[in-house]
């Protein structure tokens, strides 16, 4: 079995050879391709960042709103030492990290049917089916949850579930982290049901011999060997989730998230204050990242 | 990988030095009206540009369009902060803004002085709105006045009787609470004032936009107890209309044109203003520097004050038209009348949003908080 695991970085290593194999200057074919997109990756993305931590030091006119190149900290300490943005920002990581769970809890049983239970078909199926909401559209979803979420009252009848179940958690953070689940769950099933199709059988069978339950074989031979599956699935419903403010706007009521401060502080307008709430999910997510990558989320990419 | 750092140096010094170079290039005012450009591209509050699209009686941009073919494209502002952040971009000709956006549009160098001998329906605007602190620099205008009112108070009709005061929006025992509705903005803090004026004389409050740190910390803590009895902020215009509609609001701020769009859905709901006096507004039609459409601007100007048009966006939006002619053309003939377009003593009574600075706007020798600590302060209240 061992040796099954370790065949991947080999097939990588032919793969790397053959496409050198013939070519009278690899790596000036190499270049040639990867400059376009290493120049983009660099100028938009690594630039823009870069731009938005050195304007986080930049400071303001007081009427005009506009940013001058005064350099200042006053921003860096604004968003990191008061204690209101410091419990917006538990607040949030606190919503991704029940939104991300949510995920898990639902996105588990579900892949383990639909890669082991399912037949062929069924299974096909249900691929489709799971992978389709992807296709819409983010505002279409987070309307449906808020017409379903929405309170009702002795002035108004409120959503589905408040006239089918009689009762709704109501614009909150509650509605807030059942949405991001319910946007963000394909992306934490597909991982997780790729990891389980290449889970071998044979493994689930000794593990069945030699007397093990099933809860037990859940976990301690499927869960370390879909660890990296969950984490890659993880960080995209974290971060998703981390980043989200229209969500919010719309089944949030008075809710609020980091993304909602950056937009308020974007349209203050203090752009030097708007970049230097930015810090804070960048660094989050920097650190998360490290997590996930010690789990081994990076290593089947 | 070191070429690349210096490559990506190198560009960040590029962007940064674009991002601070451009600012001074400010355009004059304008001498002499051309040919139109075929386009205008404005920022407005909802309800100020209205071409049919909304309610199919409601258009004053269609036969602008076809007189002067100059095509109209707008983007709605929900805040003063918005429209002034939109200003900044460069990307608009004109805006209608209000007083606590315009001074900061003028010090920005975002707008221009406007040559009013182009604009032939400025000679008919009340003279109570011409040449005022907000709208003029040294006796220079700054724009053309499009009309003035005050943030109302808009109630459920079926739970209870119609509400007086502003202090049912403030008070833990409001038998509101819970389903109240605040207008999301920093502005919202003169609000706070004025029930500060009416419940705390002892602060000395005289002007809610010139709050020394006692008065503002006054203000923030009613607006922190506020906090739990409010059911929602809004900032965007149709999240107010949808609560009013499904009922989960039944006291809030508002403008007129709200309660207007939800009452044609059913919503039953009414607006009043409340007796302490209120915040309100007088905005101003203002040339942006960067102006790509500046003949078309000018047009839109004058259509925007004149008599039909004036009377129009005054009775949709809710407030007093700027033109003294318009109150004979208005669909209700008592508009201009309920509205108080020339009643300078009722107007006494509103406290036209202003951008509030250091230097005290009513004149105490005190330092006050200036609008930058206002939006700190908002933020941390909303956070």
């Amino acid at each position: 079995m061992g040796e099954r695991l370790e065949q991947a970085p080999r097939v990588n290593d032919s793969g790397r050879n053959f496409a050198g194999r013939g070519k009278p200057r690899p790596a000036f074919a190499l270049w040639g391709l990867l400059t376009a997109p290493l120049a983009w990756l660099v100028i938009v993305y690594v630039g823009s960042l870069a731009l938005l931590v050195v304007s986080a030091f930049f400071s303001l006119d007081d009427f005009t709103g506009k940013p001058t190149t005064e350099l200042t900290i006053g921003n860096i300490s604004e968003a990191f030492t008061q204690g209101e943005y410091i419990s917006l920002v538990v607040r949030s990581v606190a919503v991704a990290i029940a939104a991300t769970l949510l995920c898990f809890t639902l996105a588990m049983p579900t892949a383990f049917y639909i890669a082991r239970l399912a037949s062929r078909r069924t299974r096909r199926a249900l691929v489709v089916a799971l992978i389709l909401p992807l296709w819409t559209g983010y505002l279409v979803k987070a309307f449906a949850l808020r017409a379903v979420l929405a309170p009702g009252s002795e002035y108004g009848d409120g959503g589905f579930m408040s006239g089918l179940v009689g009762w709704s958690p109501g614009f909150g953070y509650v509605a807030v982290t059942l949405t991001l689940a319910y946007l963000w769950f394909p992306y934490m099933l597909l991982p997780i049901y790729a990891g389980l199709e290449r889970l071998p059988n044979s493994l689930l069978d000794a593990s069945a011999d030699l007397g093990a339950g099933s809860m037990r074989t859940f976990r301690l031979v499927m869960l370390p060997l879909l660890l990296p599956s969950i984490a890659a699935g993880s960080i995209f419903t974290f971060s998703l989730s981390l980043g989200d403010y229209i969500t919010v706007k719309i089944v949030g009521g008075t809710a609020q998230m980091i993304g909602n401060i950056i937009e308020r502080a974007l349209l203050a307008p203090n752009q030097p204050l708007a970049a230097a709430f930015t810090l804070w999910p960048m660094m989050i997510m920097v650190a998360y990242l490290a997590v996930m990558g010690r789990a081994g989320a990076f290593k089947n990419l | 990988m070191k070429k690349v750092s210096a490559l990506a140096v190198a560009l960040l010094g590029v962007v940064t030095l674009g991002a601070c170079g451009g600012g001074d290039d400010g355009g004059a005012m304008l001498e002499e009206l051309g040919e139109g450009e075929g386009a205008v591209n404005l920022v407005a509050w909802a309800g100020y540009v209205e071409d049919g699209s909304t309610d199919p009686n409601v258009d004053w941009v269609s036969d602008f369009e076809a007189e002067t073919g100059c095509e109209v494209n707008v983007k709605i502002g929900n805040s003063s902060d918005e429209m002034v952040e939109l200003m900044q971009s460069g990307e608009y000709d004109a805006v209608s803004a209000s007083g606590d956006a315009t001074l900061r549009l003028i010090a920005g160098d975002d707008v221009v002085p406007v040559n009013t001998d182009l604009i032939p329906n400025y000679a008919d605007v009340f003279e109570g709105l011409k040449n005022k602190p907000w709208n003029s620099v040294d006796g220079k205008a700054y724009g053309v006045p499009h009309g003035r009112g005050a943030n109302l108070l808009v109630y459920n009709t079926e739970a209870g009787a119609a509400p007086t005061s502003i202090v049912d929006m403030f008070s833990p025992d409001s038998p509101y609470a819970g389903k109240i509705s605040v207008y999301d903005s920093p502005i919202y803090i003169a609000d706070a004032a004025i029930y500060l004026m009416a419940t705390q004389p002892e602060l000395g409050i005289t002007n809610p936009y010139a709050l020394d740190q006692a008065q503002f910390d006054a203000a923030l803590a009613a607006l922190e107890t506020q906090k739990s009895i409010v059911g929602q902020y809004w900032a965007l215009y149709t999240d107010q209309q949808a609560a009013l509609e499904n009922g989960s609001v039944t006291l809030g701020t508002t403008w007129q044109v709200i309660v207007n769009l939800a009452k044609a859905n059913g919503a039953k709901i009414e607006s009043t203003l409340h007796s302490e006096g209120a915040t309100g507004w007088s905005d101003t039609w203002m040339v942006s520097s960067k102006a790509k459409h500046p003949n078309c601007a000018y047009m839109w100007l004058n259509h925007i004050i004149s008599p039909q048009a004036n009377a129009g966006v005054a009775e949709w939006f809710g407030e007093a038209p700027s033109n003294s002619k318009s109150c004979a053309l208005t669909a209700d003939p008592n508009h201009c009348a309920t509205f108080h377009a020339d009643d300078e003593d009722y107007f006494s009574k509103v406290y036209y949003w202003t951008t509030p600075t250091k230097e005290c706007l009513d004149g105490r020798d005190v330092e006050c908080v200036p609008y930058s600590e206002w939006v700190n302060a908002w933020n941390k209240l909303r956070a």
